[in-house]
C-alpha cells in the first residue's frame, strides 16, 4: 500500500493536501510491527522520507509523518508514567542533572499499540473535519456588505465564503491568477451559490484594492516563521493590502504548518512548464528567450494579519508555539 | 420683492462689467508685459473681444431670465465653455463663471455700489470706444484681469464618456450625435457596480456596422481608423495619435470650402462629427486630446485672406511639424537622457509594450551598453510579447514572465522602466493597468522606478484612484479555455457573476522615482510646472 501511495505522489496526482491516506498507512504499520516503539518510529520515518522525496513541494506528507511520530512519543512517555509537561520542558536544570540520553524509546510498553491507534483515529477525524471547522468561524469575520478579495482557487476559502453567504450578503472579487486561471473556477463556483462575484485580471489587483475591505486567501504551506508559501501572485496581493491597510486573513488547516524556514533559496521554488506563459506557437523567439513560470510565492509574516485554522484564529507571531505543540524538534529533519 | 429683484439684476450687471473693466485701475505693469504678447495675437484678440462682448450680452439676458426663476443656465454655461474651449488654447476666460461667482455676493455696500456704478459706466464707455478703434492692449488687459482673478475658474465640462449612468447626459449625447449623423454605440454586458459610470463595449459589435455606406459626414479614412481603434489593431498612445493626425491630414486634403463659408470656421465644424465618431469607437487618449486641440487652434488661426490651397498646405505642414517635434524628436531627446541612467550589467524590467521604452532600450543597445531585459506581461492583452519580439530581433537578451511572478524576479532587477499614457497634474501617472502594481512591488524591493513620457502627454486633469475615469474593455476577453473547460463561458446568464477588464490605472507619485521627459529629468510632482510653462509659451 505504501508503494501505491508513493507512485501516486510521484505522479503528482495527489496534489490536494489531504493526508488521510497517509494516516491510514501509518495505522497499517502500527498493526504490523508494534513491539518496540523505537523500531516503529524508525520505520515510519523511513517511509516518510521516501514519500517526501517523491513530491518535495507537498509538505503535508512530511507534516503528517511528524505528527504521527509526535503522537507515538507522547503515548510512550505517557504510558511510562511521565507527564507531558515535564517531558516538554527541557529546563537547564534537567539538562545538567539528567546527563546522557533521556529517552531511547526501547522499553517495551504493552498498551502502546492500542493507544497509538486510538490517537491516530482521533487525528483522522480531526483531519476530516478541518474544512467544516474553519468554515464555522466565517460569520465571526465577515460582516454584511463587505467587499472581499481573494486570489486563485482554495477549497478552504471557498467553503469559508459559502458558509458566510448563507447568512450575510457581501461581494467577492476574485483575481484570476494567471497562467492557470484557477480564479475562474472559484468565481463560477461562488456565483452559483448566489455570492456576487467579480473576476479581475492579476494586473488590476492594486487598482481595485482601495475598495476592498478584507483579503482572504488560502495557502499551500505555512512556514515556521509565520510566513507563507502560497500561489504565485500572493505577495503582490499582500503588498497591495498592506499599502491600503487592508487586513490579510489566511485560512489554512493546521496540517499545512511546516517546520521549514524560507531560507533555502534553491529548494523553495517550484517551476512548471513555461508553455503556459509563452506557448510554442510563438515560434521563432522561443529559442532566444528565458521564460520562467514559478508556482509559489513567499509572503513574509509582517504582511499577514490573521491565521484562521481548525483550532481557531492566531496571529503570525504565535505560529512558533503551535509548531512546538504539533511536532517534536527531533523530527524536524526527517 | 420684484423691485429687489430688479435691483439685484442691476447690481449683477454692474459688478460684472466692473470686474471685467477693472484693468485701468490695476497696475499698468501687467499691461506692459502683456502688450508684447498682444501684438502678436492681435487678430486672435479682436475675434476674442467680439466673442466676449457677445457673451456678456447673453449673460445679461440670462441674468434677467434667471431672476424670473429659469433654470436654463447650467446648460448654457456648459455649451458656452465648450465653444470657448474649442477656440481658445491659452488662459481661457469664462465671464459666465465670473458672473455666477459674483451673483453669490450679497447686495453689499450702497455707497460703494453707487461709486462702482458711476465708474462702471465710464469704463463701459471707454471700453466701447476702445473696441471701435480696435485697441488690443486694453482688451488684453481685460483678459488678463479676469484670468488673474480666477486662475482656477476653468472647470471643464465633464465629458460624456464618464457619465454613462446619467440618463440626462446620455440623452444630450444622443441628440448631439443625431445632429452630427454619427451612430450611437450601445453598452454590452452587465457592468460592475463600481464602474457603472463608464461605457463598456464589445469588440464583436463594431460601430461601423451601424454607419451607412457611403457615409457623407464621416471621412472614409476616419471610418477605417475608428475600426482599427475599436478592434485593438492600433494601440498605444503614440501610435493612436500619429494615426489620428495622418487621418486628419487626409481629411484636410479632401476638404473643399463651400461657398460663403470661411475655412477657419467650417473645417472645424466638419471635423467635429469625425471626432465624435472616433470617441464612440474608443474614448480619446490624452495624447489624442492634446493633438486635436492643437489642430483646431491651428485651423482657427488661418486668416481669411489666405487661399484655400495655401491654407491646406499650411495645415498639413503644421501637423507634420507637430508629429516630428512632439513625438519623434522628443523620443530622441528622451533616449539621450535615458542612456545616462543605463549602466553596463544592468538588469532592466519593463512592462507591456511602450514604444518609447522600446526605443530607449534599442538605442542604448546600439550605443553599446550591455544589459539584460526582463519583460513582464499580463492577460488579456499580452502586449509584452510584441516588446519581446522587437527586442529579440535587435539581439537584446530577454527574459519573459507574467505579472504574478514579479516577486520572484525583482531581487535580481536593478531598475524598472515604465511607459505612461498620460501624466496628470497632481503627479499621478496614468498608464496601462498593472503599472501601479509593478511600481508598488519595486518600491518594496527598493528598486528605482523610472517613468518615460513625452511632454505632449501631460494633461491638466487630476485623479487619485483608478475608478473615476477609466476605460472598460470587452469583458469577453477574460474568458479562456484551460484544459478543455471554459468556466466563465456563460457569465452573461449568471446574474451574480461579473467580469472586469480595466485598461488603465493610476500610479501614485511616491512610487515613481524619476520622470524622463524631452525637457529633462523631473520628479513626478513637477508636472504642473511643465504645464504652466507650456501654456505661457503658447
Amino acid at each position: 500500500m505504501s508503494q501505491q501511495l508513493f507512485n501516486r505522489l510521484r505522479a503528482a496526482s495527489v496534489i490536494a493536501a489531504h493526508p488521510n491516506s497517509l494516516v491510514d498507512l501509518h495505522l497499517d504499520h502500527g498493526c504490523i510491527k508494534c513491539r518496540i516503539s523505537r523500531e516503529l518510529m524508525d520505520i515510519i520515518r523511513k517511509e516518510g522520507k521516501r514519500m517526501v522525496l517523491a513530491q518535495s513541494s507537498e509538505t503535508t506528507v512530511g507534516n503528517t509523518v511528524r505528527r504521527v511520530l509526535k503522537i507515538i512519543r507522547e503515548e510512550y512517555s505517557r504510558l511510562r508514567g511521565r507527564s507531558e509537561e515535564t517531558d516538554q520542558q527541557e529546563s537547564l536544570h534537567k539538562l545538567l542533572t539528567s546527563g546522557g540520553l533521556s529517552e531511547d524509546f526501547s522499553a517495551h510498553v504493552p498498551a502502546l499499540r492500542a493507544n497509538v491507534i486510538e490517537v491516530i483515529n482521533e487525528l483522522l477525524t480531526e483531519l476530516e473535519g478541518t474544512l467544516d471547522n474553519i468554515a464555522m468561524q466565517a460569520l465571526e469575520h465577515i460582516h454584511s456588505n463587505e467587499v472581499i478579495m481573494t486570489i486563485g482557487r482554495s477549497r478552504t476559502v471557498e467553503a469559508f465564503l459559502k458558509d458566510a453567504a448563507r447568512k450575510r450578503k457581501f461581494h467577492v472579487i476574485v483575481a484570476e491568477c494567471a497562467p492557470f486561471c484557477q480564479g475562474h473556477e472559484m468565481a463560477a463556483s461562488l456565483s452559483k451559490d448566489g455570492i456576487e462575484t467579480t473576476v479581475i485580471t492579476d494586473a488590476a489587483i492594486f487598482a481595485v484594492m482601495s475598495r476592498v475591505n478584507k483579503v482572504i486567501i488560502g495557502t499551500q504551506t505555512i512556514l515556521a516563521n509565520g510566513g507563507l508559501r502560497a500561489v504565485s501572485g500572493t505577495h503582490t496581493l499582500a503588498l497591495a493590502a498592506k499599502h491600503h491597510s487592508t487586513p490579510l486573513i489566511v485560512c489554512a488547516p493546521m496540517f499545512k504548518l511546516t517546520p521549514q524556514f524560507p531560507n533555502e533559496e534553491d529548494t523553495f521554488h517550484k517551476f512548471v512548464s513555461p508553455q503556459e506563459v509563452l506557448p510554442f506557437t510563438e515560434g521563432e523567439i522561443l529559442a532566444k528567450v528565458n521564460v520562467h513560470c514559478p508556482v509559489f510565492d513567499y509572503v513574509p509574516p509582517e504582511l499577514i494579519t490573521l491565521f484562521i485554522s481548525n483550532i481557531g484564529g492566531n496571529a503570525p507571531s504565535y505560529i512558533y508555539r503551535l509548531m512546538s505543540e504539533l511536532y517534536h524538534p527531533d523530527d524536524h529533519d526527517l | 420683492f420684484v423691485r429687489w429683484l430688479v435691483n439685484m439684476a442691476d447690481v449683477n450687471r454692474v459688478i460684472q462689467t466692473q470686474s471685467s473693466n477693472l484693468t485701468p485701475v490695476k497696475d499698468a505693469g501687467v499691461k506692459k508685459s502683456e502688450n508684447i504678447h498682444s501684438k502678436s495675437e492681435n487678430q486672435e484678440l479682436s475675434k476674442e473681444e467680439k466673442l466676449r462682448q457677445r457673451k456678456e450680452k447673453k449673460q445679461q439676458k440670462k441674468n434677467r431670465r434667471e431672476d424670473k426663476g429659469n433654470a436654463a443656465q447650467p446648460e448654457k454655461n456648459a455649451t458656452e465653455s465648450q465653444v470657448q474651449q474649442q477656440k481658445v488654447s491659452g488662459p481661457t476666460v469664462v465671464p459666465s463663471d465670473a458672473s455666477v461667482n459674483n451673483e453669490k455676493l450679497p447686495s453689499g455696500k450702497s455707497k460703494a455700489e453707487l461709486r462702482a456704478e458711476r465708474r462702471a459706466k465710464q469704463e463701459a464707455d471707454r471700453a466701447m470706444k476702445g473696441v471701435k478703434k480696435g485697441d488690443s492692449s486694453q482688451s488684453f488687459g481685460l483678459k488678463s484681469k479676469t484670468a488673474a482673478s480666477e486662475p482656477q475658474s476653468v472647470v471643464k465640462r465633464l465629458s460624456e464618456h464618464v457619465q454613462a449612468d446619467d440618463p440626462a447626459a446620455q440623452k444630450r449625447l444622443a441628440k448631439k450625435l443625431e445632429r452630427q449623423q454619427v451612430p450611437l454605440r450601445n453598452d454590452y454586458g452587465t457592468k460592475v457596480n463600481l464602474f457603472s459610470h463608464l461605457h463598456q463595449y464589445s469588440k464583436k459589435i463594431p460601430l461601423t456596422q451601424q454607419t451607412s455606406i457611403p457615409c457623407t459626414v464621416i471621412h472614409p479614412s476616419i471610418v477605417r481608423l475608428g475600426l482599427k481603434y475599436s478592434q485593438g489593431i492600433i494601440t498605444g498612445s503614440n501610435s493612436r495619435c500619429i494615426a489620428l493626425l495622418h487621418a486628419f491630414k487626409q481629411v484636410i486634403h479632401d476638404y473643399s470650402t463651400p461657398p460663403n463659408e470661411e475655412l477657419s470656421r467650417d473645417l472645424v465644424n466638419k471635423l467635429n462629427p469625425n471626432i465624435s465618431f472616433l470617441i464612440q469607437c474608443r474614448p480619446l487618449s490624452a495624447s489624442m486630446g492634446n493633438a486635436i486641440k492643437y489642430v483646431k487652434k491651428e485651423i482657427s488661426n488661418i486668416q481669411s485672406t489666405v487661399k484655400e490651397e495655401e491654407a491646406k498646405a499650411i495645415l498639413k505642414e503644421c501637423i507634420d511639424k507637430y508629429i516630428q517635434e512632439k513625438i519623434y524628436l522628443a523620443a530622441k531627446a528622451i533616449c539621450k537622457f535615458a542612456i545616462e541612467k543605463i549602466s553596463d550589467g544592468d538588469v532592466i524590467l519593463i512592462y507591456g509594450y511602450s514604444s518609447l521604452v522600446n526605443d530607449i532600450l534599442c538605442d542604448a543597445h546600439e550605443k553599446g551598453r550591455t544589459f539584460r531585459v526582463i519583460v513582464v506581461d499580463s492577460r488579456p492583452r499580452q502586449e509584452g510579447r510584441e516588446a519581446l519580439r522587437r527586442m529579440v530581433r535587435k539581439g537584446i537578451h530577454c527574459t519573459y514572465v507574467i505579472i504574478t511572478a514579479i516577486s520572484y524576479m525583482l531581487p535580481e532587477v536593478s531598475k524598472v522602466f515604465l511607459g505612461a499614457h498620460a501624466l496628470l497634474a497632481n503627479g499621478y501617472v496614468m498608464s496601462r493597468v498593472g503599472t501601479s502594481q509593478i511600481a508598488l512591488v519595486a518600491k518594496a524591493y527598493n528598486v528605482p522606478v523610472l517613468v518615460c513620457c513625452e511632454t505632449y502627454k501631460f494633461c491638466e486633469r487630476v485623479q487619485t484612484d483608478s475608478f473615476v475615469s477609466n476605460e472598460l474593455d470587452d469583458p469577453d476577453d477574460l474568458i479562456v479555455t484551460q484544459k478543455g473547460s471554459t468556466h466563465l463561458e456563460d457569465w452573461q446568464n449568471n446574474s451574480c457573476l461579473r467580469l472586469l477588464n480595466l485598461v488603465y490605472d493610476v500610479t501614485p507619485p511616491d512610487f515613481v522615482d524619476l520622470v524622463i521627459t524631452d525637457l529633462g529629468m523631473i520628479p513626478c510632482t513637477s508636472v504642473p510646472v511643465v504645464l504652466r510653462v507650456k501654456n505661457v509659451e503658447q
